[in-house]
């Protein structure tokens, strides 16, 4: 998402919030997201106004800490639209890596400061047409955020509103498009023997009440979450040049939307959940994803995606990375297959299971012995 | 319990699962999986809203039995028709 429309304010200026509140809510091209604080304090100043549609970066309203005094030498910390833990790079052709702190415009050399620059670059704003309020008008933060959000009101004007779904298969399309021009993807597949963890699976179901029945995708999920314990590097992002392995494991599940789209939300902490507490947590990511009620951290927090297109027939899913992530997992169906037990050729149900993989940061040899390790996972159900 | 009567209480419990659906166009002899592109997490979440709707007891290894309009509304019927454990 590159954009998003403040919908509506939860809190005011001089509640208190705390870590983890929902503040304000805000629609973007992919979903209707609630935007969380990441502080405790109280809402010193509110920046954006419902209806405002404004860039993914742009400071939403400043929160002072507690225990810090109201002053303005002591900066309060900024609540910003589509709250994002790493940035996604730029579709368009980046400047430089390490931009110089001035350049020069014509007849008159701009000064501008490095972080405003780089947040320049990243909104595709050209810092000459902006007017600096800085000493001797050096161009601040602060000012490209002004220019960004006079120029996200000027498009929100211009541009004709496409409706959700279209706009969502723009996002969609981006994304895919930068994934595939800027990540080395490697792909690799293998075939799991399903038979354990199905017929776990049936003999726990049997003894949960409806309310608590898992699916199997919850299984094939968790799986993946306690092999990336043993191959951390697939799990986490790529950030201006560097592969960052994430300590927590945040598997992003994809979820098809009614009318097309989709999106793929954290499901937080996967591998400390239990089953039970998976599918607790998995039913309620695709109630509110459906719903257009998932919270910003939700849609910004995942360090790998799983996909599985099994219900729709597809046998294998080879899936293109969702930057800035290093891997995805994709599950096909379940089928029967014959195979070859103690002498017998006997049917047993299998799927297939896909890496794809970024060769920035992991390779072909790291990537099997990952889906080996989600194998011997799924033949001991009763150990996830 | 007619078969009207479950009728209207499997589409409140379709309609929570998927508020977009028609259900006056759902075709009661084809599969609701075909006819309104549901997916396994959905499904259980159907069989857990007639679960709270008719108050029945459905185990999975009855599943495969439902997956049409008809063959719900032929199960809970048996159901219900049934001593209560």
């Amino acid at each position: 998402m590159n954009a998003g429309k403040l919908l509506q304010w939860r809190k005011h200026v001089g509640d208190k919030v705390q870590r983890g509140d929902i503040i304000a809510d805000v629609e973007t091209d992919k979903a209707d997201i609630e935007v969380e604080v990441f502080s405790t304090g109280m809402i010193e100043k509110i920046l954006i106004q419902p209806g405002e549609k404004v860039p993914v970066g742009t400071v939403m309203a400043l929160i002072r800490e507690e225990g810090k005094p109201f002053a303005s030498e002591a900066p309060a910390v900024r609540i910003e639209v589509g709250v994002s833990t790493a940035p996604i790079p730029p579709a368009v052709p980046q400047r430089p890596s390490v931009p110089p702190p001035t350049i020069e415009t014509g007849a008159r050399r701009l000064h501008i400061s490095p972080v405003a620059r780089k947040l320049a670059d990243e909104l595709g704003i050209d810092p000459g047409t902006i007017s600096g309020t800085g000493p001797g008008g050096r161009v601040t933060l602060e000012d490209v955020q002004r220019a960004a959000h006079t120029r996200g009101a000027k498009l929100a004007e211009a541009a004709p509103e496409l409706d959700r779904a279209a706009r969502m298969r723009q996002a969609i399309g981006a994304a895919m498009a930068r994934s595939k021009r800027e990540i080395p993807h490697y792909y690799l597949s293998t075939t799991i023997d399903m038979s354990q963890a199905m017929a776990w699976l049936a003999d726990a179901n049997l003894k949960r009440s409806v309310e608590d029945r898992l699916v199997y995708g919850v299984l094939l999920v968790k799986a993946v979450a306690l092999a990336l314990l043993q191959f951390p590097e697939l799990n986490g992002l790529w950030v201006e040049g560097k592969a960052i392995a994430k300590p927590e494991i945040h598997v992003g599940v994809a979820i098809s939307l009614r009318g097309g789209g989709l999106v793929a939300p954290a499901l937080h902490n996967t591998d400390r959940q239990s089953l039970s507490e998976l599918m607790k947590s998995f039913r309620d990511l695709v109630q509110r994803a459906r719903a257009g009620s998932l919270r910003s951290s939700e849609l910004t927090d995942p360090t790998i995606t799983v996909t599985s297109l099994g219900e729709q027939g597809v046998e294998a899913v080879f899936g293109v990375i969702y930057p800035p992530q290093v891997a995805l997992v994709g599950f096909g169906k379940i089928v029967e297959r014959p195979c070859v037990s103690e002498g017998q050729i006997v049917a047993r149900p299998t799927l297939t299971a896909t890496l794809s993989g970024d060769h920035r940061v992991s390779d072909g040899h790291r990537g099997g012995r990952f889906l080996a390790a989600v194998e011997k996972l799924l033949q001991e159900p009763g150990q996830l | 319990m007619t078969r009207d009567e479950i009728r209207d209480g499997l589409f409140r419990a379709l309609t929570q699962v998927a508020p977009e659906a028609d259900v006056s166009r759902i075709r009661p002899n084809v599969r609701l999986r075909d006819q309104l592109d549901i997916d396994s997490m959905d499904l259980l979440n159907f069989v857990i809203g007639v679960h709270k709707e008719f108050k029945i007891e459905i185990p999975e290894a009855d599943y495969p039995r439902l997956v049409t309009l008809d063959g719900w509304i032929d199960y809970v019927a048996k159901m219900k028709a049934q001593p209560q454990m």
